[in-house]
């Protein structure tokens, strides 16, 4: 300790003895501290990569290419309105070498080809991540500072979803991710806001309750709130995890709530007893598979997702309301997908009885329900406010609710701060959303997200979707973007556009922008067939594609109706710039069919794909042209050599860029497939 | 410092109780196979399926890996520990556990987030405490290559591939002469780059093959015919290796 007598100047000369050796100390430690600066750069992170970087293409045969691309110091991506600073290229020294192809090592490696320049996106765009850090850890790591670390490459395509508002062919996870949320009605109660204005669209209406008990019991409610899986593994609902109560309350109330539809359920007919042979050939005739699925002996479901499962569906339906369902699905639900098939009334009761038989006997055995009391319907009624089910439901007195769940328009940037983490749980964003989809009421308790069912792939799918709602996709310029198609509400007109909601046209085709891709587009159907043929075909569908499983349904139309429908097809669904009269239906001299005929098997080979003669071609990738003649318009099939891609894109027939007289004769060789003429060639 | 150790002496005892709730939990989502030793020792390891299968780099693969665990007289062993192993990236779901009733053990396999050849290993161990292993490939695609992979499956694996799916009846059999399966590596690899883009772009007859093969070079971009040859590249069995720098005396 210093005494109390001691002055300033004899502690400082007792500190560093006499001023000139104070003078070496203070110089010395000037430089010293001068010297941090340059040794920090010297030896920081990024130098010591390209020092390596160096080293590696030194003894590689292009060492001369490389070394002159080769810029030493920071490097940097600078995109202001993107949000992008990136000096990630300051140790990804090789990314844009392409010869670079053999190096494994990071962060060496040449980028994979992408469809973007570097250059022009940057880096944190795609991957995350801190782009203006210049070290290993802050960059790719989370830091306090900053909260968004590298993403995993299996969300990747998250990156795309930030300007590509409409699915790409070569993003397919992405696609798949957004169809979810549409789908699984994530987006009825999570309301996720588009940066063009809109907000995202379910594709997938679950059915109106207010009408439920003419169509199943209280019983089948109670098994299904309780496992909607255990009745249909495919079932689109989740899992509520209710207590037996509770689906007891909720059930009474559902019931008590039906209002009843007039005709929409039958009286039995006077049928003789059903017969199973004649139900199943005619469920198979009425393509019922294209739509709905069935599991079969091995576990496997076999049909399609439009229209619900049917495995059980006599355990759900009541034979009445089965019955008027089948015969006009449109009494009870005005806007179903569903076809008014105009079966006979001994189809509607062979249907019946081929359905109802689709039961499973294990399935409402344990369910046993009191009659209800008043208490549990009021309750009921609570419930059904307080778990939202009017957000996809229609219930009547009861409104759908806005904002019932937290929006996801920015979940892509939420703040990891923000967010509570599971025991054991990578604290990053996208493990964070996995999490909740994959076991959402773990997080905390009292929460009301019901437990989906979604495999690992679907639900990274669904985190990469929903990566791509983030701060960046709402503020990216207008002219980087590439919007989405504005959805279409075409409506074909007058009688014609009656029927054609009546038979569902719009589940399988698309017209002008709006419905199905199950079944060919059919925007420009007038140019393409001929008449005859198209009343043929609504009276009684043929098939064009033995090999296809999903096929067009007969629906008993009336002569009046094919009259209807053809009219109006042929008048309406003309492409302007197809001149029906430019290629005649027949007259082709023989010269120009022979010539046609020689295209179509030697020079082009048509045959691989397609077969116009049944004995000896045997290509089934594209429609059978055996009576294509009688089929389509030689103006249709003369522009559809020219460029098929033109009239249907995506289509996989390949442009021959064919000059127009090969064309010409080629279209005269497949006019000339007419139905007539084999008959005739037959009968001799 | 009292309140401290106040709290220490409260938690210490409260932890072995918290590890096993926490391992519980862990347990509860694992397969019911992953629990518990091996009961019983295999001296042979096989896969039933799983194997060759192609995903996009860093994802989980479309189908888990399935390996059986075989005695002396071929029979399938139950019991016996299997444990997964791949090289860095490789995440294994559950990495180890043993074979069920029938003899089996599987698990989803996520590859690395580089694009190319991973190989797995599969162990069991025998009565003498010897390990057995199995080695499986699978191949990790790229943006381009998955590009062409979604163009494979679009125009060319009707054709190119001989098996039939439900959904895609194949055309192999119905054409005279018969198109190479891209894993078809003795062939393929022999073709240079150009090579395949003329026959791609301009049909069999570029390199006077068949006319059967169509020419693709009016529909699809140059950037969709090298990521197509890039996949056909990828999946070739014997692997393809790029001809490497030519040195020759001027």
């Amino acid at each position: 300790m210093q005494s109390p007598n001691d002055t300033p100047a004899s502690l400082w000369k007792r500190l560093f003895g006499e001023p000139i050796r104070a003078f070496g100390i203070v110089s010395a430690l000037l430089l010293v501290l001068l010297a941090i600066a340059p040794a920090k750069n010297h030896f920081s992170e990024w130098r010591h990569y390209q020092n390596g970087y160096l080293r590696l293409i030194r003894t590689r045969g292009e060492a001369i290419t490389l070394q002159r691309h080769f810029q030493p110091g920071i490097q940097q991506i600078w995109h202001p309105e993107l949000g992008v600073t990136d000096r990630c290229t300051s140790c990804h020294v090789g990314l844009k070498e392409a010869s670079l192809t053999d190096v494994s090592v990071q962060p060496y490696r040449k980028h994979p080809v992408i469809p973007h320049s570097i250059d022009q996106f940057g880096c944190v765009m795609c991957h995350r991540g801190q782009g203006a850090a210049t070290t290993v850890e802050e960059a790719h790591s989370s830091t306090l500072a900053w909260e968004q670390p590298i993403a995993a490459a299996r969300y990747i395509e998250s990156g795309c979803g930030q300007c590509h508002r409409a699915g790409l062919e070569s993003t397919p996870q992405l696609n798949q991710g957004r169809a979810l949320l549409a789908r699984y009605g994530c987006v009825q109660c999570h309301s996720i806001k588009l940066p063009d204005g809109g907000v995202m669209e379910a594709t997938q209406d679950a059915p109106s309750l207010s009408h439920i008990a003419d169509k199943t019991t209280r019983e089948w409610i109670f098994a299904w709130l309780k496992d909607p899986q255990s009745y249909a593994a495919s079932a689109t609902m989740p899992n509520f995890k209710l207590k037996d109560e509770d689906i007891r309350d909720i059930s009474a109330f559902l019931v008590a709530n039906s209002t009843p539809i007039p005709e929409d359920t039958l009286p039995a007919f006077n049928q003789k007893a059903f017969d199973p042979t004649a139900g199943a050939s005619l469920y198979g005739e009425s393509f019922c598979a294209s739509c709905h699925a069935v599991q079969n002996a091995a576990g496997n479901l076999v049909g399609g997702n439009v229209g619900p499962e049917l495995t059980r569906i006599g355990n759900k339906a009541k034979p009445e309301w089965l019955r008027a369902w089948v015969r006009n699905p449109r009494v009870y639900d005005a806007k179903t997908e569903m076809p008014h098939y105009r079966f006979t009334d001994q189809q509607v009761a062979t249907m019946e009885g081929f359905l109802l038989a689709k039961t499973d006997s294990n399935f409402l055995a344990n369910v046993h329900l009191d009659p209800a009391t008043p208490e549990q319907i009021t309750h009921g009624k609570s419930l059904v406010m307080e778990y939202g089910c009017t957000s996809c439901h229609e219930i009547a007195g009861i409104k759908k609710l806005e904002n019932f769940a937290p929006e996801l328009t920015r979940i892509g940037s939420k703040s990891v701060s923000q967010l509570i983490f599971l025991p054991k749980m990578a604290h990053t964003l996208p493990d964070y959303i996995a999490g909740k989809i994959r076991q959402p009421r773990a997080f905390a308790s009292g929460l009301k997200m019901p437990q989906y069912t979604f495999t690992m792939t679907q639900i990274d799918a669904l985190t990469t979707a929903l990566l791509a709602q983030n701060d960046r996709a709402q503020s990216v310029p207008p002219s980087l973007t590439m919007p989405a198609p504005p959805a279409s509400h075409y409506r074909p007109a007058g009688k014609a556009g009656q029927i054609m909601s009546d038979l569902a046209c719009f589940s399988c085709h698309a017209i002008n922008g709006r419905g199905g891709d199950m079944a060919p587009d059919l925007t420009w159907e007038g140019s393409s067939v001929q008449r005859k043929w198209l009343e043929d075909f609504l009276r009684n569908p043929g098939t064009l594609r033995p090999a296809l499983i999903r096929r067009m349904p007969k629906f008993n139309l009336s002569n009046e109706d094919i009259a209807t429908l053809s009219d109006y097809i042929m008048t309406v669904y003309q492409d302007p710039d197809i001149d029906r009269d430019s290629m005649p239906e027949s007259g082709y001299s023989a010269t120009q069919v022979e010539q046609g005929r020689q295209l179509f098997y030697s020079k082009y080979a048509c045959q691989s794909c397609h077969i116009v003669d049944v004995k000896s071609d045997k290509g089934y990738i594209g429609p059978t042209l055996t009576s294509v003649g009688s089929r389509l318009t030689g103006a249709w099939i003369y522009r559809w050599l020219k460029n098929p891609q033109a009239l249907r894109p995506g289509t996989v027939e390949p442009n021959r860029n064919l000059n127009d007289d090969e064309a010409r004769q080629l279209t005269a060789f497949l006019m000339m497939q007419k139905e007539t003429v084999k008959k005739e060639a037959r009968k001799q | 410092m009292t309140g401290r150790r106040y709290l220490f002496d409260f938690l210490l005892p409260a932890l072995p109780a918290f590890a096993l709730v926490l391992s519980g939990i862990g347990c509860a989502r694992k397969s019911v196979t992953a629990a518990g030793p091996a009961s019983a020792f295999g001296s042979a390891i096989v896969e039933s399926s799983g194997g060759k299968q192609i995903g996009a780099a860093g994802s989980a693969l479309p189908q888990p890996i399935v390996v059986q665990v075989n005695d002396d007289q071929n029979n399938a062993v139950t019991g016996a520990a299997v444990s997964f192993k791949g090289p860095a990236g490789v995440v294994f779901d559950p990495p180890n556990g043993i074979t069920d009733s029938s003899g089996q053990f599987s698990a989803v396999v996520t590859l690395g987030g580089m694009a190319g050849r991973y190989q797995i290993v599969a162990t069991t161990i025998t009565k003498a405490q010897k390990p057995v292993t199995l080695k499986i490939e699978e191949i990790a695609l790229d943006y381009q290559r998955r590009l062409g992979q979604i163009l494979d499956d679009k125009y060319c694996s009707r054709c190119h591939n001989p098996e039939s799916t439900p959904e895609r009846v194949s055309n192999y059999d119905n054409l005279d002469v018969k198109p190479h399966p891209f894993t078809e590596g003795e062939t393929l690899n022999k073709l240079s780059d150009a090579d395949l883009t003329a026959i791609i772009s301009h049909g069999g007859p570029a390199l006077n093959k068949s006319p059967l093969m169509p020419p693709y070079g009016y529909t699809l971009s140059k950037t969709e015919i090298q990521g197509l040859i890039a996949y056909i590249r990828m999946v070739s069995d014997p692997p393809y290796h790029a001809p490497g720098m030519v040195y020759a005396q001027k």
